[in-house]
């Protein structure tokens, strides 16, 4: 993998400035590389992630919930999910081998808005033939990160 | 009641100031010759089961022959070496203990050894403990810190027994070419001394491939080649390392170690097995090495504090000779006043360098970079 998808994809606000000096490149020629790879969609976006359990007011909870679908002439897995994934409480969703076929993540205010959005938009569709539910209890790492104060030894500040 | 020996050994200003940089709080550290990585996650879960399944014996003197035989597959396929793990390879405590066994299983006392400067602090220490004198060899900045033939040609006169060799270099960076050493090798080929090469920054090497100097023809009888797991693998506090030389070498220091050391900590032995079963953290932390180099070299010249490009390991010895100050030990001390910033003064490295810094990048790219501007109006002050 191309370096400076390597720093941006651990640090996205890292400068063209910098990251030229980093890898001994003309600004212009990283510029140029970001922009190509943002115009081909290998880079999607840029944000932030989000430790929400610490916000004090706006609490969400998440559902992963396994979907179990009947594929549809033509058209696969690919039109059912996306009937679901246009939903906008849905946040990520996976087709998967195994057991069930599509891997949802739902985001919702509480308990009842997930529940509800199961129950009045997911379940009722033709092609969806089963759902079960797993509310999130806690985040331990997301994209790599811990979600979690940084603790563990310090090195010593100056040794030789 | 302490002994002669021991009280004319370390330079005391230095200790001194490392007193006060760790006492001092939110100190931005670039003085410090560790990874700032902690070690890879399945390297310390191993040392974890290896603790859970009741590995807690000593091992044999030469240390488990499981990892002896993972360094030398390790070393055939990386370098083409071709090291015996019966008789040839030495589990050690760190590099530091390889090179102390190194050189007091070579040296009788009054023997010179060759000690290229600037350089890692114990090699004097060393031989001077061990009954040796050392022999000086101090590269220069204009030379680009390398060693200069025809100056190791006229030491080499005094008829040395050993020299030692360092590369990647701390405090400097320099490395070497195969085509460099190979004209090094021919001028000590010709002495007849044994070379205890410290290539414990081997895969820290970032513009050409590292060589290891027993890879030389006919270097391999002549060679003590030391490496180890502290730099590459983020593993300083594991303390394991391995020698590699001719049987007889690995004999006497083996001897030496079942006296005093017995053997290496089981514990890290194992986890020293499976740091060598995988090269993907290694690689992951060269390539973040390699950017914050290029990064600090450019800040660093662009502040007027001339740094000469580290091939390898993690430092840059940068001149502060523009600065305006006496020594390096007074620019350390007022850099670390002012802005809170640490860096070794070069005068630990090698008495000609009180006119130099080393500054190591094993340090996050965001420190790093606020480091830079804390100097940057540090030596702006003082123009
Ligand atoms: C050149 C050199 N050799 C040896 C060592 C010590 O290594 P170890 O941790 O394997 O004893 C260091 C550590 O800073 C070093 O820089």
């Amino acid at each position: 993998m191309d370096e400076i998808l390597e720093i941006l994809e651990k640090d996205a606000r890292v400068s063209v400035k910098d990251m030229a000096k980093m890898l001994n490149k003309p600004e212009e020629e990283v510029e140029k590389t970001i922009k190509s790879y943002e115009s081909k969609g290998v880079i999607v976006k840029y944000k932030a992630v989000l430790n929400k359990s610490l916000l004090e007011d706006r609490k969400s909870v998440l559902a992963l919930i396994e979907v179990k679908v009947s594929p549809q002439k033509d058209a696969g897995f690919d039109a059912i999910a996306e009937r679901i994934y246009k939903f906008e409480e849905v946040k990520d969703c996976y087709l998967v081998s195994g057991a069930y076929d599509l891997l949802v993540v739902v985001e919702g205010r509480d308990l009842n808005t997930v529940s509800d959005f199961v129950a009045e938009k997911l379940s009722p569709l033709s092609a969806v033939k089963g759902t079960i539910t797993h509310f999130l209890l806690k985040k331990y790492k997301e994209d790599g990160v811990v979600l979690k104060r940084k603790s563990g030894a310090k090195r010593i500040n100056i040794t030789y | 009641m302490i002994s002669e020996k021991v009280k004319n050994m370390a330079p005391s200003g230095i200790r001194e100031f490392f007193d006060l940089v760790l006492e001092m709080k939110d100190v931005i550290s670039l003085g410090v010759g560790e990874p700032d990585f902690v070690a890879p996650w399945r390297i310390r879960e191993k040392a974890i089961t290896c603790l859970e399944d009741g590995f807690t014996s000593y091992t044999s003197n030469r240390g488990l022959l499981r990892l002896r035989m993972e360094v030398s597959s390790f070393l055939k396929k990386k370098y083409g070496l071709n090291y015996r793990p019966e008789s040839e390879i030495l589990i050690t405590v760190g590099v530091s203990q390889g090179l102390d066994l190194a050189v007091r299983a070579i040296v009788n006392p009054g023997d010179k050894i060759i000690i290229v400067r600037p350089c890692y602090v114990s090699y004097p220490a060393v031989v001077e403990l061990a009954g040796g004198k050392s022999l000086f060899l101090d590269t220069k900045a204009e030379e680009n810190f390398k060693i200069n033939l025809s100056r190791l040609s006229s030491l080499l006169k005094q008829k040395p027994k050993a020299i030692i060799l360092n590369y990647p270099c701390n405090p400097t960076g320099v490395s070497y070419t195969k085509r460099e050493l190979a004209e090094i090798w021919k001028v000590l080929s010709r002495a007849g001394v044994i070379v205890i090469s410290d290539e414990i920054y081997d895969q820290l090497s970032f513009d050409f491939p590292h060589t290891p100097f027993p890879a030389l023809p006919l270097a391999k009888g002549k060679t003590v080649y030391l490496g180890g797991f502290s730099k590459n693998y983020a593993m300083t506090g594991f303390r394991v390392g391995y020698a590699c030389a001719d049987k007889k070498i690995i004999e006497a220091m083996t001897k030496i170690h079942s006296y005093v050391m017995l053997c290496a900590p089981i514990i890290s032995q194992f986890a020293a097995v499976e740091a060598l079963s995988n090269s993907r953290d290694v690689n992951y932390m060269f390539r973040e090495y390699r950017r914050r180099r290029n990064f600090v070299v450019e800040g660093l010249n662009s502040l007027n504090l001339p740094t000469i490009v580290p091939q390898g390991a993690f430092y840059c010895f940068s001149s502060i000779a523009g600065a305006r100050f006496k020594s390096s030990l007074e620019f350390a001390k007022a850099l670390l006043f002012k802005e809170k910033v640490a860096v070794v003064p070069g005068s630990a490295f090698g008495d000609k360098y009180g006119k130099f810094v080393r500054i190591s990048f094993a340090q996050d790219i965001g420190l790093l970079k606020e480091a830079l501007s804390r100097i940057g109006r540090f030596v702006r002050s003082r123009l």
